[in-house]
């Protein structure tokens, strides 16, 4: 009986749980690739189509037809497994993966089993401070996408109760990766931050090596993570629970982090984990058992002969290993290094999301110190107020480019830019644009200047006799007066000279 | 005037080369011929006149117009149920099927249609090719027109019967096990299985696809080559179909027919012949033997000890395969549906209600066979061994062709029985293809001939057949040793085998 796992359970405070007992993660990510055609037929596959149009008797599944196994998706494979640091295999074949369900339209499921195209590999995944933890890869391997069902007439889209059902064949044969890791050990507390930043650092390598969109939101990247708790690091692994589809980041830290407590609680009370399927639901980071099976699953698994060995040949892989692009982290140590930033504002760049952005201001013209500091500074308060990404601002690296070189000429001052900031977020065009529509290049003619400053003097006379006396201090005043009488788009510096000279001579 | 439904297809295609008869009056003639006698042969399941006419017309009109047309434009051919047609029914022979209409054409219709051979259209067969006899067809037996009361060989029993009936000059076969060949043997007419991947499987209603291979069914051995040119060749839609052009298969036949096989290595396998063959079976392989050697072929013994477990890992890959094969068909997405007569309507149930009255008696004795084959636990014992046994048998064949050019047997080990003689002793019916297995496991082409008549152990004289055996991708070994041997027994007998057939109608 598997009654036990529905059965309410105390969850442990997280703290208390991993002071007692040590956590081992497995974690299964589904990446989605972005070819053109489908993994064994030539219907196109891309987001947002009506229903059953992009399908072809193979992906129906219809009577007579055959795969072909698409080469750009074994490309993209060997991406994947190299950019992991795998072993590609020399010839490997797929199998077929039986089960009946309405979503697999030929009821069995083309898959790669004990023969992967990638193996044995790792991951060095970089957490928040800058810690690293190695993750070790057990394999990647090819395989199709199956349909999406869509449940009407019951409650909250379950099947259970449901009135009918549709079919969306679209999905279907769209080619996947699937990778997965050893048992992830050593993390202890930090086990809920090795999952997340694992599955982030394959998301940012897919778009890296551009073989997905990787959307977590549209489910091209999709994580199913296991999670056993022993009582001590020498212990034997614990028996695993599953939670499949959990489809962001930080559902990925909650889910493990819920499992922990739930399985601490059993544990506690004498119980045993039951080793099954479960949902998380997004709502309050909670998991519950999936469908239990009457009976234990056979897929019955045996080569398809209805395809060939693929059988990449070493030139190819090696010239698909040249070619691979600069990896994420090792851009970002290359970056650190020729930026010069501390290690502690390196990594607050990364995780504010602004690695490219300032890599792109950098190229438009401004020192790292000034992408940096517009970028992590008055940007990222702009972000932070309407709540929206950095990269999603109204402006662009180019234009903070810009705006920097106007500063740097001395054309406007770092208040004026503020200004200019202003107008460009609210669409008024580039920062030159702005500054000439609005009119705040700096005033620098000393004809309106000096015209300001007598003005000033004259006004305070007291003042004035305060300097030539010798006390300096007073002088902030006039230029104080003169930069509000300018609107302050006068030359600080200028006006200080002017204002000395002006009652010395 | 000429039968043109006597004719061979070569014959009858140099008469419409030379206007001297019209594609319209060729196929208006079958169609007639169709009308008279197929009420008692019932090769046929679909006949589509309308469709075979219209083609027909425009191939006539596109001659007149003087436009260059394939060899065989014009000439009328009838297809095996199993193989998908666009817009005509494709039942594969059974009720699962009923009504559906394939939306696309498989490789070699595509090819057909291209060549303008108007398809007069499907024939009779086991239920998914699996029988010796067709008497699983859920549609009725087709009855051997040369003793109405007697199988035509299986599963395609409709295409030779069809063919030996002057119902079509053509035919097209599919071969797991000997579904071309054998049906050939017990018609008196010529069936080849080409190599593995010679002829495209795209569009074939799969039973085994490691096994399955389309092929020609004729009533001379240069039109199987003429139609074997038409429908083989490299398609990308198919991954196991083999690059490398045909060898030169009618060049070999037309050659073959001038009777010298000088210096040709004929192999006689020990394993097929002696225990369990007919008396009359074995007397007309040893007088083929005697020709062959006359034309001056050399006669080899060559032993093949693994052929003697050949026919069971055949029935243990075969189900395998078939098990999954056969799961598309679930009431989902088209065909038959049928929902359960009690109880919930849940997708699961209505698969099993709609493969419960859909599929035959054999049908579900191969799924329930291969599904426990390749069940966890099992599959080594049972999938892993055949495939063991499948490799040694490659082996001997690769010793056997090193002694031997061609190999040679009695197709059939017996003449065509009786209805219901062996419907209800599967094993019994299965060792009907103990000589035609071997070549399908080891993926190398093999014909029939017909070799003469043979009295039954009732005392009827009845047609039995030739069977040559070549190395994988030498199919023009066939026929260059077929026309031979088809030339010798003519010349000997004075006209074809086929004319000694009873008058039917």
């Amino acid at each position: 009986m598997t009654t036990t796992s529905a059965t309410p359970v105390a969850l442990v405070d997280y703290d208390d749980a991993v002071r007692r007992y040590d956590p081992v993660l497995g974690i299964e990510v589904h990446v989605e690739l972005g070819t053109r055609t489908k993994m064994f037929c030539s219907a196109e596959q891309s987001f947002g189509a009506d229903p059953n149009t992009q399908t072809t008797p193979v992906s129906l599944g219809l009577p007579g037809a055959l795969p072909v196994v698409n080469g750009t998706a074994v490309e993209y494979a060997i991406r994947i497994g190299l950019a992991l640091n795998c072993q590609i295999a020399e010839s490997c074949r797929f199998a077929r993966k039986n089960y009946f369900y309405p979503d697999v339209p030929k009821n069995f499921q083309t898959s790669q089993y004990d023969e992967p195209i990638a193996f044995d590999g790792w991951l060095d995944v970089e957490l928040e401070d800058g810690t690293v933890h190695r993750v070790e890869i057990e394999r990647a391997h090819m395989e199709e996408d199956a349909g999406k069902n869509t449940h009407v007439g019951g409650a909250a889209g379950r099947i259970h109760g449901a009135e009918y059902s549709l079919v969306d064949y679209n999905r279907a044969g769209v080619p996947l990766v699937e990778i997965v890791t050893r048992p992830i050990t050593g993390a202890g507390e930090r086990a809920p931050e090795v999952a997340r930043a694992y599955v982030q650092a394959l998301r940012d390598i897919f778009r890296v090596l551009d073989v997905s969109e990787a959307r977590m939101e549209r489910g091209n990247v999709r994580a199913d993570v296991n999670v056993s708790l022993r009582p001590t690091a020498d212990s034997p692994l614990g028996t695993r629970t599953e939670t499949k589809n959990v489809n962001s980041f930080r559902s990925v830290e909650r889910a493990v982090r819920y499992e922990i407590s739930r399985q601490a609680g059993l544990l506690d009370a004498g119980d045993t984990v039951v080793q099954e399927t479960r949902h998380f639901h997004e709502d309050d980071g909670s998991t519950s058992p999936g469908r239990v099976k009457s009976d234990a699953e056979d897929y019955r698994y045996f080569p398809e002969p209805d395809l060939v060995p693929v059988a990449p040949s070493r030139a190819w892989v090696e010239e698909i290993r040249a070619t691979l692009p600069e990896l994420p982290q090792a851009r970002r140590r290359r970056l650190h290094d020729e930026w010069g930033f501390a290690d502690a504002e390196m990594r607050d760049v990364v995780n504010a999301g602004a690695l490219d952005l300032i890599e792109a201001t950098i190229a438009a013209g401004a020192s790292p110190a000034a992408a940096r500091k517009w970028w992590m500074g008055e940007l990222a308060r702009r972000a932070k107020q309407s709540e929206v990404e950095l990269a999603a601002l109204a402006i662009t690296p180019a234009q903070i480019g810009e705006l920097q070189s106007l500063v740097d000429s001395g054309r406007i001052n770092d208040k004026i830019a503020r200004q200019v900031l202003d107008g460009v977020l609210a669409g008024e065009g580039d920062p030159e644009q702005v500054v000439v529509a609005r009119g705040l290049e700096v005033v620098s003619d000393d004809g309106a200047l000096l015209a300001a400053i007598d003005e000033a003097l004259a006004a305070q006379p007291d003042v004035v006799e305060k300097v030539r006396g010798g006390n300096q201090g007073p002088v902030g005043a006039i230029i104080g007066a003169v930069m509000k009488a300018t609107k302050g788009q006068a030359d600080a510096k200028r006006v200080r000279e002017l204002v000395l000279e002006r009652i010395a001579g | 005037m000429t039968d043109l439904t006597r004719l061979s297809a070569a014959r009858l295609a140099e008469l419409l080369a030379a206007g001297e008869a019209s594609s319209v009056e060729a196929t208006r003639a079958h169609l007639d011929r169709i009308a008279a006698v197929d009420g008692d042969v019932h090769a046929y399941l679909h006949v589509s006149d309308e469709v075979a006419l219209a083609t027909a017309a425009d191939v006539d009109a596109r001659r007149a117009a003087g436009e260059e047309l394939h060899p065989l434009a014009g000439v009328p051919i009838a297809v095996k149920d199993v193989v998908v047609t666009k817009g005509t029914p494709s039942t594969a022979g059974s009720k699962i099927l009923e009504g559906w209409i394939p939306p696309y054409d498989a490789t070699l219709v595509e090819k057909i249609r291209a060549a303008g051979l108007p398809i007069l259209g499907k024939t009779n067969m086991d239920e998914f090719a699996m029988g010796s006899s067709t008497e699983h067809s859920a549609y009725g037996n087709t009855h051997n027109p040369w003793d109405l009361e007697r199988i035509p060989g299986g599963s395609g029993g409709g295409s030779a019967a069809a063919v030996a009936a002057f119902e079509a000059p053509l035919a097209i076969g599919t071969d797991t096990g000997g579904s071309i060949r054998q049906p050939g043997a017990v018609t008196g007419t010529v069936g080849v299985k080409p190599t593995y991947g010679g002829v495209s499987r795209y569009g074939l209603i799969a039973m085994a696809s490691s096994l399955d291979q389309a092929g020609p069914v004729t009533r001379t051995v240069l039109d199987s080559a003429l139609l074997h040119e038409l429908i083989g060749g490299h398609d990308p839609r198919d991954s196991t179909s083999i690059p490398e052009p045909l060898p030169p298969i009618v060049a070999a036949a037309r050659e073959g027919a001038l009777g010298d096989l000088s210096g040709l290595r004929v192999g006689v396998v020990t394993q097929l012949q002696g225990e369990g063959y007919q008396a009359g079976v074995l007397a007309r392989f040893h007088e083929s033997l005697e020709l062959l050697t006359k034309a001056g072929a050399e006669i080899v013994e060559v032993s093949c000890p693994s052929f003697e477990y050949a026919l069971a890992a055949y029935y243990l890959i075969m189900p395998s395969e078939a098990s999954s094969n056969l799961a598309k068909f679930d009431g989902m997405r088209f065909g038959l549906r049928v929902e359960p007569e009690e109880g919930p309507v849940t997708a699961e149930r209505v698969m099993a209600a709609t493969r419960g009255a859909g599929f035959g008696d054999e049908v579900k004795r191969r799924v329930i066979l291969g599904t426990y084959a390749l069940s966890a636990g099992y599959y080594d014992a049972y999938y892993g061994s055949a495939q063991k046994v499948r490799t040694l048998i490659q082996r001997d064949f690769d010793a056997a062709f090193a002694a031997a050019d061609v190999l040679v047997s009695p197709t059939a080990p017996t003449t065509a029985f009786r209805f219901g003689e062996k419907l209800d002793d599967p094993l019994a019916m299965y060792l009907n293809d103990v000589a035609t297995i071997p070549a399908n496991l080891a993926g190398v082409p093999g014909i029939s001939v017909p070799n003469g008549l043979a009295t039954s152990d009732d005392g009827a004289a009845l047609p039995t057949g030739f069977q040559i055996l070549a190395p994988a991708k030498a199919d023009d070994r066939l026929y260059r040793v077929g026309a031979a041997l088809e030339s010798a027994l003519e010349s000997s007998w004075g006209a074809p085998l086929l004319a000694r057939a009873p008058e039917l109608g």
